[in-house]
């Protein structure tokens, strides 16, 4: 079946390494088209993820489609950047460029690279004559980003992007990758430690732990069936909701809940933001896992199945 | 060009901001109509924000008929947006009643928390209008 509406999507996907499960029975669905945010705590599995759909690493178990197909065969269309942004130190930013263009025949899209090599202005814009051995690491970044985007990839990949970037260079960048995202309707995946960076350029979530899908949707609906609440009322008052995390809050209770139903009265009740969300759940690793109706796999019928 | 800055911080959706920031701009004379609204990619590229969200964003104005999309052109303003001359009237009355609470020992923030209270009572959840 070809699946034209998703860019990535997992069955029981697995990862071992030696002993250790990096992954474990992974299974969710990235729609096409969306700027997704992987987060997670250190050794979650993130990079991991990423190699798998990148084509770089076989899975241990289970199942990876990518852009309908396999990684493999996919890899003309994904672009991927790794967390140390493997670059030949001896050729010149302008020789890096040639070469994705070599590498990429027919599909190469100059303009797009040197848009992020030139950056916002004469004072941003690198020495194209300059050997990459002697840049700095947000400027390889940056050299790193122009390969990717050059490439004119359906899907890109990006560990950690802009982590070593200062705040000015690291919003021009997301900024110019969001609207070539956008202008091309490609599919972006980026892990980060940076929440809040990431919580207003993204609309889709994929938080991991442990090895495991804890969190996968659009950003909206992850928020939209949370509630921050807050009253006089114990702990058990609010035993009919799947609680998140709550703390004693002086008499009373504040905790972020999936609401079964009605909140009790007395009860202050507000929609948290996409930060308030991850934290919470990334402070209660045992937190019930949760998959949006979009990041679920479909079988054949077309129809929904919980993983 | 209207450039829109975008408080992450603030706890109001992303989207909110922009259609609230064009309000303003629309009520200030900033923008009249027949302007012009810079383009998704030029909103994406100067803020950082997701495509979706500004989309999102001119969706809601343009059924509030504030803006118009034409094909290919763009988004452009479709009409102004004055004070509301009722609310004069209004303000004078909750004037009175801050007055009264102040004289009643209320500080800023215990009228604040008063004010919340009833807005969440009178526009429920999701309700703007």
């Amino acid at each position: 079946m070809t699946d034209t509406d998703t860019a990535i999507e997992a069955r029981g996907l697995g990862k071992r390494f030696g002993r250790r499960n990096a992954l474990d029975a992974c299974s969710f669905r990235l729609p096409a088209g969306r700027i997704c945010a992987l987060v997670g705590p250190n050794g979650a599995g993130k990079s991991t993820l990423l190699t798998l759909a990148a084509g770089l690493a076989r899975p241990s178990g289970g199942e990876l489609r990518v852009l309908g197909t396999t990684p493999a065969e996919a890899r003309r269309e994904i672009a991927y950047v790794a967390q140390d942004k493997a670059l030949f130190p001896q050729l010149t930013v302008a020789d890096t460029l040639r070469l994705g263009a070599d590498l990429n025949p027919g599909r190469w899209d100059q303009e797009a690279a040197e848009r992020i090599v030139h950056g916002d202005g004469a004072e941003s814009a690198l020495d194209p004559y300059a050997k990459v051995r002697g840049l700095s690491g947000g400027q390889r970044t940056r050299v790193a980003l122009a390969l990717a985007l050059g490439k004119r990839p359906a899907l890109l990949l990006l560990d950690e992007p802009v982590s070593d970037l200062d705040p000015l260079a690291r919003h021009q960048l997301m900024g110019t990758l969001l609207a070539e995202a956008a202008e091309h309707g490609t599919t972006v995946v980026m892990s980060s430690h940076i929440l809040g960076e990431l919580a207003g350029a993204c609309d889709f979530l994929l938080l991991l732990g442990g090895g495991r899908v804890r969190m996968a949707g659009p950003a909206d609906d992850l928020t939209a069936v949370h509630r921050l609440v807050t009253g006089p009322g114990g702990a058990a008052e609010l035993a009919p909701h799947t609680v998140i995390e709550s703390r004693p809050h002086g008499r009373g209770q504040s905790a972020l809940i999936r609401p079964e139903g009605p909140v009790g009265p007395g009860w202050e009740c507000e929609e948290p933001s996409l930060e308030d969300v991850l934290l919470a759940h990334l402070r209660n690793p045992s937190a019930p896992a949760l998959l949006a109706p979009e990041a679920t796999v479909r079988d054949l019928a077309g129809t929904g199945v919980q993983a | 060009m209207i450039a829109y800055r975008i408080d992450r911080r603030s706890g109001v959706a992303t989207y909110l901001q922009i259609v609230q920031q064009t309000r303003q701009a629309l009520r200030l004379g900033l923008l009249e109509p027949g302007d012009k609204l810079p383009t998704a990619r030029e909103v994406v590229e100067a803020t950082a924000v997701n495509p979706n969200t500004v989309l999102k964003a001119y969706r809601e104005l343009e059924r509030e008929g504030l803006v118009e999309a034409r094909r290919g052109l763009g988004t452009f303003v479709r009409r102004t947006l004055g004070p509301d001359a009722d609310t004069g009237p209004l303000q004078a009355e909750l004037a009175e009643w801050a007055a009264r609470a102040r004289k009643a020992g209320l500080g800023r923030e215990d009228v604040a928390a008063l004010c919340t209270a009833v807005l969440d009572s009178t526009y429920p959840e999701g309700e703007d209008r």
